[in-house]
C-alpha cells in the first residue's frame, strides 16, 4: 500500500486528496438523517415497520454507499 | 433464585472463562520484540489492519451499556430512543476525513492521545492538560456503566445476594480478571476478545430479530402493542413517532452524540491503532453494519412490550430497573442455553470497551500528566509501566463507583461526560483543520462551554421521578425566554457557546498581540501515511510480526 518512496519529498496535494470535490458528498449522510420531516411518519409501512423505523434503517445504506463511493473516488493511484 | 437459571449460568461462565484465557494469550498475538513501549501496550503496535480495526472499533463504540440501555429507552419512551440510529449513521462520514488527519499527524509525531496533538499544535501545556482531564473525567463513568450492563444480566440470572458484598462479588471478580489481562496484554487483549464478543452479538441479534417477531405475531402486531402502551401512558413525550416538542431534541441529541463519540479518548485510541489511512477509510464504510445491529437491538424494546416483559425491581423499594428488560425478554423467550449465550454476549460486550477505555484514560494520564508534569525525562519503558498501573487504578475506581455509590450516579456522570467531552471539539477537531484559534481563547471557550453545560444540566428536572437536577439532557428552550415547549440537547448549546467565546477571544487576543506559541506541525503532516518518515521514531518492529489478510 506504500506506493510512495519515503525518500522523495511529497507535497500534500500529490499524495492525499483531502481536497477532492468528492468529499462534499459526505455531507449527504450527515444532513439527510437529521431532517425529521422526511422520516417522522407512520405510512407507508414496509413489512409492518412504520416509515420512521424502516427509513432510518435505510439511511444506514445511504451512509455506506456514500462513504464507499468517496473512498473509491479519492484513494491514491497505485493502490488497489 | 439462581438455581432456576443453572444452564444459563454455566454457559455464561464457560464463555467468560474462554475469553479470559484469550485475553492472557493476546500478549503473544502479533507480538512485538519489545512490549515496554506505549505504542505497543497502549496502541497494539499501531499496526492493526482492516478486520481487526473493524472488530476493535465496533466492539469499542457499541458497548454493553448501549445494548442494554437503548432498548430500555425505547421500551420506556418509544421513538426518542431510536436516536441511536441517526447518531451512528452521522458519525462515520464525520470521522472519515477528520480522524484520518488525526491519524496522520499522530503517526508522524508519535502522538498517543488527542491531548498530545493539542500540546504540539497549540504549544500550550495548559490546554493539553484541560483536554486530558476532560477525557479522563468523561471516560471514568463510561467504564462504570459497563458494569451496569453486566449487573443487569447477573440480576436476571438470579445471581444476587442480601449484602452489598455478595451482590457485587461476581463483578469484582470479572473486573479483576479483566484488569489482569489488560495489564499484561494491553490493547491486544480487547482486540482479540472483540472477535468473540461481536460474533456472539451478531448471532444472538440475528436469531432474536428473526425468531421473536415470528413468536410475537409479526412486526405489525409488535408496533401495535407498543402504540397501545404509549397511548395509555400519561407521559406526553412518548409514542412510536416523535411529536412537535421533541424533534429538535432528537436531531440535536443524535448530532451532538456523534460529535462527542469520536472525541472520546477510547474511540481515538481505536483509530490510532490502525495501520494506515486506508484502513480507517474502509472501516467507515464497514462499521455501519453495527448501526444496523443497533437499530435492531433498539427494537428489542418494542418486542419486550409485545411480550409483556416486566422489568426487575431496582435498587430502591418501589423502583424498577429498566436495564433488565432485554435480559428478561431473552430469559422468557429463548431456551436456557441460548439465553446463556446471549448473556455472555452482553457480559463480554462490557469487557472490550471497559479495557479500551481504561487504556485510553491511562494513556492520557501517562502522556499528559505524568510525563508533562511529574517526570519530563521518562523513558518509553517507564511510560508503558505507568500506563499499565494507571489502567489498574482506573478499573478499581470504576468498580468502587458501582459498589459504593448508587449506579444512578454513574448514569448521571455519563450524561455529563457526553456534554463535557464536546468541549474539546474546538481544540481537537477544529484544531486538525485550522490554527486560527488563539490558544488562550480555546481555554476561555472551554471554560465558557463547560460552565454553560453544567448550568443547563443542573436546571433540568424530571417531574415524574421528582428529581430536580441532572435528570436528563433535554433542555427546555423556554428557559432561554423563547415562547415554546421545544427542548434541545444541552451539549450542542454548550459547544456553540464555547465556539463563540473562543472566536471572540481569539480576535481580542490577536488585537492585544498576546503571544500565541509555535505550531509544531506542518500542513504536510496531516496527510502522512504508512511508510512516511516519522519525526518521533517508534519502537523497532519485530520482523516476524505476522501480517494479516487485508479486508
Amino acid at each position: 500500500m506504500t506506493a510512495l518512496d519515503p525518500e522523495t519529498p511529497q507535497t500534500a496535494s500529490s499524495r492525499a486528496k483531502d481536497h477532492s470535490p468528492w468529499n462534499w458528498l459526505l455531507f449527504i449522510p450527515i444532513v439527510v438523517p437529521l431532517i425529521p420531516v422526511l422520516f417522522n411518519a407512520d405510512s407507508p409501512r414496509v413489512l409492518g415497520f412504520p416509515r420512521f423505523y424502516w427509513l432510518q434503517l435505510v439511511y444506514i445504506l445511504l451512509g455506506v454507499a456514500t462513504t464507499t463511493l468517496v473512498y473509491q473516488m479519492t484513494k491514491k493511484r497505485g493502490g488497489r | 433464585m439462581w438455581r432456576d437459571h443453572l444452564t444459563e449460568i454455566i454457559v455464561f461462565t464457560a464463555l467468560f472463562l474462554l475469553v479470559s484465557a484469550m485475553g492472557f494469550v493476546a500478549a503473544r498475538w502479533r507480538a512485538p520484540r519489545d512490549m515496554a513501549h506505549l505504542d505497543e501496550w497502549g496502541l497494539g503496535g499501531r499496526n492493526f489492519g482492516g478486520w481487526i480495526t473493524w472488530f476493535l472499533v465496533g466492539g469499542d463504540l457499541y458497548t454493553a451499556y448501549t445494548f442494554v440501555a437503548v432498548p430500555a429507552l425505547v421500551f420506556g419512551a418509544g421513538a426518542m430512543g431510536f436516536f441511536a440510529v441517526p447518531y451512528t449513521i452521522v458519525i462515520y462520514p464525520l470521522v472519515f476525513l477528520v480522524l484520518c488527519r488525526l491519524w496522520s499527524v499522530s503517526h508522524r509525531h508519535g502522538f498517543v492521545t488527542p491531548a498530545d496533538f493539542v500540546r504540539r499544535r497549540f504549544d500550550s501545556p495548559v490546554l493539553a492538560l484541560l483536554v486530558a482531564i476532560t477525557g479522563i473525567v468523561a471516560t471514568m463513568p463510561y467504564i462504570a456503566l459497563q458494569l451496569v450492563g453486566i449487573e443487569a444480566v447477573l440480576k436476571t440470572m438470579g445471581v444476587t445476594g442480601e449484602s452489598a458484598l455478595a451482590r457485587h462479588l461476581p463483578i469484582v471478580i470479572a473486573f479483576a480478571i479483566l484488569a489482569a489481562y489488560t495489564y499484561q496484554s494491553g490493547l491486544r487483549a480487547p482486540a482479540l476478545i472483540a472477535f468473540v464478543k461481536d460474533t456472539l452479538i451478531y448471532i444472538v441479534i440475528l436469531v432474536a430479530v428473526l425468531w421473536l417477531p415470528y413468536k410475537l405475531g409479526g412486526w405489525g402486531s409488535i408496533f401495535a402493542s407498543a402504540e397501545a402502551k404509549f397511548a395509555a401512558s400519561p407521559n406526553p413525550g412518548d409514542g412510536i413517532l416523535l411529536n412537535a416538542n421533541n424533534q429538535l431534541q432528537y436531531v440535536t441529541l443524535a448530532f451532538g452524540s456523534a460529535l462527542a463519540l469520536f472525541l472520546y479518548p477510547h474511540s481515538i485510541t481505536g483509530v490510532l491503532a490502525s495501520r494506515n489511512r486506508d484502513v480507517i477509510k474502509r472501516n467507515m464504510s464497514a462499521l455501519p453494519a453495527y448501526s444496523l445491529l443497533l437499530g435492531l437491538i433498539a427494537l428489542l424494546g418494542y418486542m419486550a412490550i409485545a411480550a409483556g416483559v416486566k422489568p426487575l425491581p431496582g435498587a430502591t423499594a418501589g423502583s424498577t430497573d429498566g436495564n433488565t428488560i432485554v435480559p428478561v425478554l431473552f430469559d422468557q423467550q429463548f431456551p436456557d442455553w441460548f439465553a446463556g449465550v446471549a448473556y455472555a454476549a452482553i457480559g463480554i460486550g462490557a469487557l472490550v470497551p471497559a479495557a479500551i477505555m481504561s487504556i485510553a484514560a491511562a494513556n492520557l494520564f501517562t502522556r499528559n500528566i505524568y510525563k508533562e508534569y511529574l517526570k519530563r525525562d521518562a523513558t518509553a519503558a517507564q511510560e508503558a509501566n505507568v500506563s499499565k498501573i494507571t489502567s489498574l487504578v482506573v478499573k478499581v475506581g470504576a468498580v468502587a463507583c458501582i459498589v459504593f455509590l448508587d449506579p444512578q450516579f454513574s448514569i448521571d456522570l455519563q450524561l455529563i461526560g457526553g456534554v463535557i467531552i464536546l468541549q474539546t471539539l474546538p481544540a481537537v477537531a477544529l484544531g486538525l483543520y485550522t490554527r486560527w484559534f488563539h490558544r488562550g481563547a480555546l481555554v476561555a471557550g472551554w471554560v465558557a462551554g463547560m460552565s454553560m453545560g453544567m448550568w443547563m444540566l443542573y436546571q433540568i428536572g424530571n417531574p415524574v421521578t421528582g428529581r430536580k437536577h441532572f435528570a436528563g439532557s433535554a433542555f427546555p428552550l423556554s428557559e432561554f425566554g423563547f415562547d415554546t415547549t421545544k427542548t434541545i440537547y444541552v451539549g450542542i448549546v454548550a459547544v456553540l457557546v464555547n465556539l463563540v467565546v473562543a472566536a471572540l477571544a481569539t480576535l481580542a487576543l490577536r488585537a492585544a498581540k498576546v503571544a500565541d506559541g509555535v505550531d509544531g506541525t506542518t500542513s504536510d503532516d496531516y496527510f502522512a501515511d504508512e511508510g512516511d518518515p516519522r519525526v518521533t521514531p517508534g519502537p523497532t518492529r519485530g520482523a516476524d510480526a505476522a501480517p494479516e489478510p487485508v479486508a
